[in-house]
C-alpha cells in the first residue's frame, strides 16, 4: 500500500474562502429539485408537441386535466403529510367509499348536493380516525394506513358489492364535466387552484406550515419548541380525508360511476408524483410547485405516450421507473456532496497541517 | 403492587420449572391470541355448518387455500423484521406464474424441477433488484417496491398481452402437485410448512436470524456493532423474492390458470398476515410462525364469511380491522411492557 500513494501534490491554488463555497442566486434556483422536475415538464411538452400527433389539440388538454384532477387535488395534502414524515395510504380508499356514499345517498333520493356534502363529511371522518390512530394512539402512519386502506376500501365494497348506481343529476355531471367558457380547462381546475393556492400560502408562508418542516426534519426537537406536533399532524390527515372525500365526489360525477372499487391505486399513483416532485420520504423536505409539475409531468408523460400508441402496461412501467430514479438520484446527490464536503474538509486539514508545520 | 411485581414468573426466572416456563412462554406469546382467534372461527364457522370442516373438500381447503399466501407472508415477515417492506411480492408471483407456464409451452419435455428453480431463481433476482436498491442506495423501501411494483406488473402485462396459460398447457404431474395430497394432507401444504419450518429455525437459532431482528431494532446501531447490515438486507429481499417466486410456480400448479392480473393486491394480504401475526411493521419484533397464522385467519375469515350469511364483499373490512385492531394491541402490550419496566426500576432503588 505505502508503495503506491503518491506524493502529495503541492497546493498551488490561492486558499478560498467561505463565500466561495456558498452557491450563488441563480444556482439556488436553478439548481433546485423542483426547478429540474418543471425543465424536465417543459422538455417533455415541449417535445411531445413537436413528435406526438394530435397532442397539441386542445381536447388533449381537456382530458389530461380531467383524468388528473384527483391526484392533483389528493397531492396538496399528501405533500404536507409526507413533509412532516408520516404517509397516508387509505386516500384511493376514501375516494372509493365517498364515491359510494354518493351514489347511495343519490339513490336513496336525497338531493345530490346534500348526498355530496355528506360524502365529503364521511372522508372527513375517515380522516378523523386516521388522525387519532396516528397521534392520539402513537401508531405508525404506514401501518395505520395500511389498515385503513383494507378496511375503508372493505366498507365501500361491502356496501355496494358489484353493483353500480350510475344515475346522477344532469345539471351535477355536466358541472364535473364541463370546461371554463371559452377554454379547453375543464372547471374542476378552480377549486384545484384555489385550493393549490391555499396550500402553497399554508405551507410557504405561514408559522404552521414552517413548523411542518420543523417537525419533518426533527419531531422531537419542534416538540421541544413549542409545536403541538400531535395536533398539527391530526389536522392534516383529517384534511387528506376531506379532500380525497371531494376528490370521490368529483370521479363519481365524471365517470358517472359510482362503485366500491373506484380509483383503487390510486394511492400509489400520488405517492409517486409527490415523490417525484421533489418531497423527500424521510421528511422535512418538498415544495408545492415542485409536486404540482410532478403530477403534471406523470400525466403528461402518459397523454403523450397513449396518443403516440403506447399501451398503459409501458406506461406503469415509464411511472414505476421515474418513481425508483427520482428517490435513487435523490440519494446519489446527496452521496455526492458529502463526498464534496469531506474532499473540501480533508483538503482544509491538509491545509492546515501543511501551514503549521 | 410493589410486592408483587419482581417475583412474576420471567421466563429466565431460575426457581420456575420447564414446564411452567413453557407455559408461560405459550400463554404470553402473541401467536398465541391469533391461533386462538384462527381456532375460534374455525370453531364457529363449523358449527354453523358442519362441512366447513368435515367434509374433505372442506378440510382440503382449510389447509390449501392459505398456503400460497403462507409462502409469502413468512418472506414478507422477515423483510418487515429488518424494518422494510416489500410492496413488489404480488407482481414477482404473477411473473413468476407466467414464466412457469411459458417454460412448459415453450420447452416441451422440461423437468418440474427445473421450473421450480428457475421460478424460484427468477423471484430471487427481482428481490435482489429490490434489495440492490433499497440497501445501497439507502432508500425507504417503501418508495422502491412501490416503483418495482408497477414495474414488475407493468412488464408482466406487457409480456402476457391478452394472452394466459391455461390448464391444458401445464403436464398433468406438474398439475398434481397442486391439487395431490398425501395422507390427506395437500402437497402444497406440506411445502409451505417445509419452508416455514426451516425459516422459524433459522431466525430462531442463527447468528445470520438473530442478525434481521438486530437490524430492525435499531439498524444505526447494528451498523455501528458491525453488522453486515447491507448484506443482510439484500438477504431479506432476496428470501422474499424467491418465496413470492416459488409460490407463483406453485400457483399455476395450483389454479391451472395464468393471468396478467395473477397476485394483484397480494402485498396487501401478506402485510396484513404478517401484522396481524405480531410482527411489528416498526420492525425487530416477530416471528414467522405469527405470519403464517395470520395468513390462515385472513383466508380462513374469508371462507368462513358466506358461511355465517355475511356477503364476502366485507372480507375486506375485517382484513382491515384485524390489522388495525393488531397493531393497536401491539401498541398497548408495548406501554404496559414499558410501564412494568420503569416500576422494575423504581423497585430497585
Amino acid at each position: 500500500m505505502t508503495a503506491t500513494a503518491p506524493a502529495p501534490v503541492p497546493n498551488t491554488r490561492p486558499a478560498r474562502t467561505y463565500a466561495a463555497y456558498s452557491r450563488p442566486l441563480w444556482r439556488r434556483v436553478l439548481l433546485t429539485r423542483e426547478s429540474a422536475i418543471i425543465g424536465l415538464l417543459v422538455v417533455v411538452i415541449a417535445v411531445s408537441l413537436a413528435v406526438v400527433p394530435n397532442f397539441d389539440s386542445p381536447l388533449t388538454v381537456t382530458y389530461l386535466l380531467r383524468d388528473i384532477a384527483p391526484i392533483l387535488l389528493i397531492a396538496l395534502p399528501m405533500t404536507l403529510i409526507i413533509i412532516t414524515e408520516e404517509i397516508d395510504l387509505s386516500v384511493a380508499s376514501i375516494v372509493g367509499l365517498s364515491s359510494v356514499m354518493t351514489g347511495i345517498l343519490t339513490q336513496a333520493g336525497w338531493p345530490f348536493a346534500l348526498a355530496a356534502i355528506t360524502a365529503i363529511l364521511v372522508g372527513a371522518i375517515a380522516g378523523v380516525v386516521n388522525g387519532f390512530l396516528v397521534t392520539v394512539v402513537g401508531l405508525p402512519s404506514l401501518a395505520v394506513t395500511i389498515g385503513t386502506l383494507a378496511l375503508i376500501r372493505g366498507i365501500a365494497v361491502g356496501l355496494l358489492g358489484t353493483t353500480a348506481v350510475t344515475e346522477f343529476p344532469e345539471f351535477w355531471s355536466d358541472l364535473a364535466k364541463d370546461n371554463i367558457p371559452g377554454t379547453p380547462i375543464p372547471g374542476i381546475m378552480i377549486p384545484f387552484v384555489v385550493l393549490a393556492i391555499a396550500f402553497a400560502i399554508l405551507l410557504h408562508f405561514t408559522p404552521f406550515g414552517r413548523s411542518l418542516y420543523a417537525i419533518g426534519l426533527n419531531k422531537d426537537a419542534a416538540s421541544f419548541s413549542g409545536i403541538d406536533v400531535g395536533r398539527t399532524k391530526f389536522w392534516l390527515f383529517v384534511m387528506s380525508g376531506t379532500i380525497s372525500g371531494f376528490a370521490g365526489v368529483y370521479f363519481t360525477l365524471l365517470y358517472n360511476n359510482a362503485r366500491g372499487d373506484n380509483a383503487t391505486g390510486l394511492e400509489l399513483q400520488v405517492i409517486a408524483a409527490v415523490l417525484l416532485g421533489g418531497v423527500s420520504i424521510f421528511g422535512g423536505r418538498g415544495a408545492l410547485h415542485g409536486v404540482i409539475a410532478g403530477v403534471l409531468l406523470i400525466g403528461v408523460l402518459g397523454s403523450a405516450l397513449r396518443l403516440a400508441g403506447v399501451t398503459s402496461d409501458i406506461i406503469n412501467v415509464i411511472t414505476g421507473v421515474l418513481l425508483v430514479l427520482s428517490v435513487v438520484s435523490a440519494s446519489l446527490l446527496a452521496w455526492l456532496r458529502r463526498r464534496r464536503i469531506s474532499a473540501i474538509g480533508k483538503k482544509k486539514e491538509r491545509e492546515l497541517a501543511a501551514s503549521s508545520s | 403492587m410493589t410486592a408483587t411485581t419482581a417475583p412474576p414468573a420471567k421466563p429466565a426466572q431460575p426457581g420456575s420449572s420447564a414446564a411452567t416456563r413453557i407455559v408461560s412462554h405459550v400463554f404470553k406469546a402473541r401467536e398465541t391470541g391469533i391461533l386462538i382467534a384462527l381456532l375460534a372461527v374455525i370453531v364457529v364457522a363449523t358449527t354453523v355448518n358442519p362441512n366447513f370442516l368435515f367434509s374433505s373438500d372442506g378440510f382440503r381447503d382449510l389447509l390449501l387455500t392459505p398456503s400460497l399466501l403462507l409462502l409469502v407472508a413468512v418472506g414478507q415477515a422477515i423483510v418487515i423484521i429488518t424494518r422494510n417492506v416489500d410492496l413488489s411480492v404480488g407482481s414477482v408471483l404473477g411473473l413468476t406464474a407466467y414464466l412457469t407456464g411459458r417454460l412448459f409451452i415453450d420447452i416441451p419435455g422440461i423437468p418440474v424441477i427445473a421450473v421450480f428453480l428457475a421460478g424460484i431463481a427468477f423471484g430471487a433476482i427481482l428481490g435482489l433488484i429490490n434489495g440492490a436498491l433499497v440497501a445501497f442506495a439507502r432508500v425507504p423501501a417503501l418508495v422502491i417496491t412501490l416503483g418495482t411494483l408497477y414495474i414488475y406488473r407493468g412488464i408482466n402485462v406487457a409480456w402476457t398481452g391478452s394472452d394466459r396459460i391455461n390448464a391444458s398447457d401445464l403436464p398433468a404431474a406438474f398439475r398434481g402437485l397442486g391439487t395431490g395430497q398425501i395422507l390427506f394432507i395437500p402437497i402444497l401444504t406440506i411445502i409451505a410448512v417445509i419452508v416455514l419450518v426451516i425459516a422459524a429455525w433459522v431466525l430462531r437459532n442463527l447468528r445470520s436470524g438473530r442478525e434481521f431482528y438486530a437490524i430492525g431494532s435499531d439498524p444505526d446501531a447494528a451498523h455501528l456493532y458491525g453488522l453486515r447490515v447491507t448484506r443482510r438486507i439484500l438477504t431479506a429481499f432476496v428470501l422474499s423474492g424467491a418465496l413470492a417466486g416459488l409460490s407463483g410456480v406453485l400457483y399455476a400448479a395450483r389454479y391451472g390458470t395464468v393471468s396478467s392480473a395473477a397476485g394483484t393486491g397480494l402485498e396487501l394480504q401478506a402485510i396484513g398476515a404478517a401484522v396481524i401475526g405480531g410482527v411489528a411493521i416498526s420492525g425487530g419484533v416477530g416471528t414467522v410462525w405469527g405470519a403464517a397464522i395470520g395468513a390462515y385467519l385472513l383466508l380462513t375469515i374469508n371462507r368462513a364469511l358466506p358461511i355465517l350469511g355475511i356477503q364476502d364483499f366485507w372480507q375486506r373490512a375485517v382484513v382491515g380491522a384485524l390489522i388495525i385492531g393488531a397493531i393497536v394491541l401491539d401498541r398497548v402490550l408495548a406501554i404496559r411492557q414499558h410501564r412494568k419496566l420503569i416500576e422494575a426500576r423504581e423497585d430497585v432503588r
